[in-house]
């Protein structure tokens, strides 16, 4: 495999290293377009008909609970005082961190010109959205009374007043909905020249018409391509900020508070980088599957894994760095309160939460390390299974900040622990269900690699290149 | 008979798209385009193309959604409902940035996907290239060229002889 990829650039010159090809196995344009618009042109395979049936299943669990607590309210969830925030606002800011991930990979990897990202930035922006469809929920509905939800928004209502827009909660129903809406177009417009290529691939009448209305009448001509590359160019440019902006304006909603464990001002960097920590780590654990299953290796390479699994062990010592400071900050500040939520609320073996204390440490900060060794970044195995630490050790996370900070207020008497109930759970359980409904139907209805964007990064592409051996190109 | 929309070349791959794409600047042709599978590196300066006018009506969108944004929070906090939360000044730069920030991103990216639209007539369902029947290979591994009949120096006869020249196949003439 690798000698046939490396006649792509000549022998080696001296010691000077090759650059390992993006797409291996000297593949040519037209085998990337059928191989890609396969996976939607096939006959349905009976694993996905399995798989998505069962999703479905788990995914009505949401509507069913969302019916049961708006007709009940929210006293059926296991909140209370002390902690009224609890699984609601974990699993929010564990689902719209996962989405950062996919962020990251169609903007910030774009810009820095890292062109891995093109075999992965398309199925990463699905699970953005899908991600944040999933975050959306939880806020959407812990407000008890959701008909009364519009009156976040800016109109003038019965009682002419205006949202308090010194609110971090307002901020979040902002960053959240520009979030979506322009990870929505990001997505949309990358789709627009794939979705041409279904278009003149399709067979039938009526699958060319569909194709067709969303591929918005695509003829890939240059005069469109320069302003297409120049507004995908700009929805990078601002996605970058954008995507750095929301989950610091998610850290607000607790940085900007009182409340000893969330008064710090280490929030911001240290949730972004937790947001694409989690967000990689469950990139992992869907495009490791996706990739055997399709026999997508000659795109998404061992390298690409490489890569993803490298940008975990960063990122997660960035949270673990973060972690530690935060810890150190509590001691140093001199603040009691702070200290003591720390020490007795988290740390100390006798603390109530200290179990959920040590499972983040041992899952976010320890477990990734294992990447350092090449052995384990380049073992699909072990690296499927080491990324299920940080998608456990996130959530976790989040639990941590909240529940730990919450549980026990200024006055000793009104102490408690949180207690989840049924419908904490089954919710939660359900929005994964949604989450791999939504994203099952993407892979086989929409092409789930950017199939123009793989093309161009082929070396054939340049438009200086010259073939070694011009027959070489397989088919 | 159907009019003629223009005349069309295909090319086996982008590097002799991009020297026919010279070659045809070079001629003087005015209506013409390449089509390609995927953006060509360099194609722009090959076909004397001048910089998108996207950034500038995105930079148009930031600055709307900018002023929009202050707008509504300054008009809105002091001077329609005057209201005190938590003792803060009614208006002040510093707690209303996120939603101002947001607002801004949000223009920006609406007028660049909006003017990228409409700068390339899209969304358009039919157009007479369509009508080629060879011309679907341009999603998958195909380059294409094409002359347009408005052109002033459009020739059934030379413009066939200098699209082979360049090493264009399957020259043919596209109805409207």
């Amino acid at each position: 495999m690798s000698e046939q990829a490396s006649s792509y650039f000549g022998p080696a010159k001296g010691n000077i290293l090759e650059r390992r090809p993006l797409v291996s196995n000297n593949r040519s344009m037209g085998w990337v377009t059928s191989h890609i618009a396969g996976m939607l042109e096939s006959k349905t395979p009976v694993w996905w008909w399995v798989a998505v049936v069962l999703s479905a299943v788990v995914a009505t669990l949401v509507p069913f609970e969302l019916i049961y607590l708006v007709s009940t309210g929210v006293g059926i969830w296991g909140s209370n005082q002390p902690v009224s925030w609890a699984w609601d606002i974990t699993n929010f800011v564990f689902w719209i961190g996962i989405g950062h991930a996919g962020t990251l990979i169609s903007a910030i990897l774009f810009l820095t010109r890292q062109k891995w990202r093109t075999s992965i930035n398309r199925a990463a922006e699905a699970m953005t959205i899908f991600a944040v469809i999933c975050a959306g929920i939880f806020p959407a509905f812990h407000v008890g009374r959701v008909w009364m939800a519009w009156y976040l928004a800016p109109i003038p209502n019965a009682n002419a007043i205006w949202p308090n827009f010194k609110s971090p909660l307002l901020w979040d129903v902002f960053a959240v909905s520009t979030y979506f809406t322009v990870s929505l177009i990001f997505w949309y417009i990358g789709l627009v020249p794939d979705l041409a290529t279904i278009r003149d691939r399709a067979t039938g009448k009526f699958r060319k018409f569909v194709y067709g209305l969303f591929a918005l009448g695509w003829r890939g001509a240059n005069r469109q391509w320069r302003h297409y590359e120049k507004a995908y160019l700009i929805l990078a440019g601002i996605s970058t900020p954008l995507v750095l902006s929301v989950h610091s304006i998610v850290s607000f909603d607790f940085a900007t508070s009182v409340i000893p464990g969330w008064h710090t001002t280490i929030f911001p960097p240290y949730f972004v980088a937790g947001a694409i920590f989690g967000g990689f780590a469950m990139v992992l654990t869907l495009m490791i599957p996706v990739r055997a299953i399709f026999g997508l290796h000659d795109m998404i390479t061992r390298k690409h894994i490489d890569n993803m699994a490298k940008i975990i062990v960063l990122t997660g010592s960035i949270v673990g760095y973060a972690y530690l400071i935060e810890l150190f900050i509590a001691w140093y500040s001199g603040n009691p309160n702070e200290w003591w939520a720390f020490l007795h609320n988290r740390v100390l073996p006798s603390a109530p939460y200290a179990w959920a204390y040590w499972m983040m440490m041992f899952c976010n900060v320890i477990a990734p390390q294992l990447f350092w060794f090449k052995w384990c970044r380049t073992n699909i195995i072990a690296v499927w299974i080491i990324v299920q630490f940080p998608n456990v050790g996130m959530w976790f996370e989040r639990f941590v900040i909240i529940c730990t900070s919450l549980h026990r207020d200024f006055l000793p008497s009104s102490w408690g622990m949180f207690v989840p109930s049924i419908n904490d759970i089954l919710l939660f359980v359900g929005t994964f269900g949604l989450f791999l409904f939504l994203f099952l139907l993407f892979l086989r209805f929409l092409p789930a690699i950017t199939i123009f964007e793989v093309k161009a990064v082929l070396p054939e592409a340049d438009p200086h290149y010259r073939d070694p051996h011009a027959e070489g190109a397989k088919h | 008979m159907k009019k003629i929309h223009g005349i069309g070349a295909e090319f086996q791959n982008a590097q002799s798209l991009y020297v026919a794409a010279k070659k045809l600047k070079a001629s003087g042709f005015k209506r013409w385009d390449v089509f390609s599978p995927y953006p060509i590196h360099g194609m722009d300066e090959a076909m004397g193309l001048p910089n998108s006018k996207v950034s500038f009506f995105a930079l148009c969108g930031g600055i709307v959604g900018a002023a929009l944004a202050f707008f509504l929070i300054w008009y809105t906090g002091g001077v329609e409902y005057k209201m005190v939360v938590q003792g803060k000044p009614y208006f002040a730069f510093e707690p209303t940035f996120p939603v101002f920030f947001e607002i801004t991103i949000l223009l920006t990216a609406f007028a660049a996907v909006g003017s990228m639209f409409i700068l390339n007539f899209l969304p358009r369902y039919y157009h007479p290239v369509f009508n080629w029947e060879r011309f679907s290979k341009v999603t998958d591994d195909k380059f294409f060229a094409v002359i347009e009949s408005s052109d002033p120096l459009f020739d059934e006869g030379k413009n066939k002889e200098l699209l082979e020249s360049l090493g264009g196949t399957h020259v043919t003439l596209i109805k409207e």
